[in-house]
């Protein structure tokens, strides 16, 4: 009897699959999330894929024009920097750099947020008190201006982009885990938790938690093309990942001396900003429909 | 809003201002670099005029001390002397300042001239294309970033087109004496109508750029309010009572559906402060936001927490202001 309970398929009309099956009609959307999964195994894939060292110097090929141009080579598709270097390899090797500072600024952002928010909400009290303060007063902060101070004050390097960025980005989770965990205690499951006896960690991590995950996921897929954007920003404005190796923004600035003989250093790298941030914008709006149809249009 | 209830959300900026200032304190104090060191460079100095020097900027201080110092000084607007310029701090960021508002509102401008139309207009034809070349509009303004559309900009129209400048706040040959030191009004205030058409011609390109993610969230609120407003009943009644599309449109649906768009826009000028950094250094503008860029570089730390305090009380006050704008206009809403 159990075995046979045990196989049968699980129904399809669980709220995850429901949800899922909106996104999937969503065509736009879907197509902007292969987008995305595109560039994650470009990145992975990296040494695999790129057609040269990303850091190889060759002057005799200093601002060498895109394959299709005149004194172009194919075998260097998108033409090369002022050192030399192929920028199809660079842009290839500088999503890593863009997804893995996003990825990890939103994992402990939302780490942190949701631990923050959780407490905050069920918790009330002084722990309220003093996490809302705090978010308050990091709310003071323009973001790019605050990352530019933390820059200044920790110096370049990636886990301090990372640091630099969590510090602030993780103000957002946490505002949205405390306003679902406020609703979320007062509803019945988590009253009948409490007097079963169940401690506030159990009611907090098993009981409330997994109901409020859809916006925490909605909000992180967010902020993601945001956090991209802001590295992105830091590494053009030297405050970033530093050379030699590859990232997105600081080759948009290496480009910025040769804008009147060399269009294409600049151009291909901030495409390959505006096509990522792009797909995700699109994939995440098409979650948020389907997921937490509230802010839907 | 009554007057208590709007000194009783005065109050409760004090602990946010007092929380972002010790941030900014902790942030300077935990800078690697010796800020005498930095000040003293390559000259020669005997231990006891290091130490004297070290006294002077009460760096000896204990640290608790050394900030309800740092912080009386910052009520009175002094924030030491800028290592570089051997000037005060105050007074580098003063004439830097107008430079950085000039552009802010500029960009301001931009935005609303362009968001609200587009808004209004993919709101009464929803669906059509102009409604969806809107929406792929607005989606592209935040997702493209600032520096790199400020390049395509001057790519486009300084370099190839070669019909705008490609940096800088006005041409040399145009330059006018200071009055207020916002050289759009200077200009005009000295009749001079060449240099003010200079003076615009230097600051359309950074102004776009800058204004560009604010023209695409304003435009995607005023479409949402304005569908919004379009729904409601005493447009219908409006309409039933035979008056014109026009005249429903505008007097009675528009000024209601700004409501949120004004709202927005106030939140989101505070957002251009960040932008300014970014904006001001790939167009070469001689404002705030490139003298912090270049401060940070030449570790010239006083006027880095300077500025950094600065643009922070400013988003704090702007929002604040959005705020109780938001109140003012939409009387349902309590603070």
């Amino acid at each position: 009897m159990n075995t046979a309970i045990a196989s049968m398929p699980v129904k399809a009309d669980s709220p995850f699959r429901r949800n899922m099956a909106i996104f999937a009609e969503n065509r736009l959307a879907v197509g902007s999330a292969v987008v995305v999964l595109l560039f994650i195994i470009m990145a992975i894939a990296a040494p695999l894929i790129a057609p040269h060292d990303p850091n190889e110097t060759d002057l005799f090929r200093r601002l060498q024009p895109p394959g299709w141009k005149v004194g172009g080579d194919w075998s260097f598709v998108l033409g090369c920097d002022a050192l030399g270097r192929d920028i199809l390899s660079r842009i290839i090797y500088g999503s890593r750099i863009s997804i893995f500072i996003g990825a990890a600024v939103i994992l402990v952002a939302t780490t942190v947020g949701i631990a923050a928010g959780l407490a905050a909400g069920y918790l009330r009290g002084w722990v309220d008190v003093v996490i809302s303060r705090v978010v308050d007063i990091l709310l003071g902060f323009p973001y790019l201006i605050f990352a530019i101070g933390l820059m200044a004050m920790m110096g370049p390097g990636l886990a301090n982009i990372i640091m630099a960025l969590a510090y602030k980005e993780w103000v957002i989770p946490c505002r949205v885990v405390r306003g679902e965990t406020l609703a979320a205690r007062e509803l019945e499951y988590v009253e009948a938790a409490r007097a079963l006896g169940a401690s506030s960690r159990h009611i907090m991590m098993k009981e409330i938690l997994p109901n409020i995950l859809s916006p925490v996921i909605v909000v992180a897929t967010i902020r993601i093309a945001h956090v991209i954007i802001l590295e992105a920003s830091l590494s053009f404005l030297g405050l970033g990942v530093q050379p030699p190796t590859a990232s997105w923004g600081s080759m948009v600035a290496d480009g910025r001396a040769f804008i009147l003989e060399a269009w294409w250093v600049s151009t291909f790298p901030g495409l390959a900003i505006l096509l990522l941030v792009l797909a995700i914008n699109v994939a995440s709006q098409g979650l948020r429909d389907a997921f937490d149809p509230r802010f839907s249009e | 809003m009554s007057v208590g209830k709007l000194l009783e959300r005065l109050l409760q900026l004090l602990p946010v201002l007092l929380g972002v200032s010790l941030i900014v304190f902790v942030m300077m104090a935990l800078t690697p670099g010796d800020p005498v060191g930095i000040m003293i460079g390559d000259q020669t100095v005997t231990p006891e005029q290091e130490a004297e020097l070290r006294r002077g900027l009460g760096l000896d201080r204990p640290v608790v001390e050394r900030f309800f110092i740092f912080l009386g000084n910052a009520v009175q607007g002094d924030f030491g002397q800028s290592f570089y310029h051997r000037r005060p701090v105050s007074t580098v960021i003063a004439e830097r300042l107008p430079a950085t508002i000039e552009l802010s509102l500029v960009a301001l401008i931009v935005a609303l001239a362009t968001a609200i139309p587009l808004g209004v207009l993919a709101a009464i034809r929803k669906n059509s294309i102009l409604d969806r070349l809107a929406t792929i509009g607005s989606l592209l303004g935040v997702s493209l970033p600032g520096f790199w559309f400020g390049i395509l900009l001057i790519m486009l129209f300084a370099v190839q087109l070669k019909i705008l400048p490609v940096s800088g706040r006005i041409g040399y040959s145009s330059e006018v004496l200071p009055i207020t030191h916002f050289l759009l009004i200077d200009t005009l205030l000295h009749g001079n109508f060449r240099a003010f058409g200079d003076a615009l011609s230097h600051i359309i390109l950074p102004a776009i750029t800058l204004g560009l993610p604010m023209t695409a969230i304003l435009m995607r609120v005023t479409r949402t309010s304005m569908l919004e407003v379009l729904r409601q009943d005493y447009v219908t009644f409006a309409e039933a009572k035979g008056l014109s599309r026009r005249r429903v449109l505008f007097r009675h649906a528009l000024k209601n559906a700004l409501i949120p768009t004004v709202s927005v826009a106030a939140i989101e000028t505070g957002s251009l402060l960040g932008g300014n950094m970014i904006v001001e250094t790939v167009f070469g503008w001689p404002g705030l936001g490139r003298l912090v860029v270049e401060s940070i570089f030449l570790r010239n730390y006083p006027l880095v927490q300077a500025a950094v305090l600065f643009y922070a009380v400013t988003y704090v006050l702007l929002n604040f202001f959005a705020d109780i704008l938001y109140t003012v206009l939409n009387p349902r809403v309590k603070l």
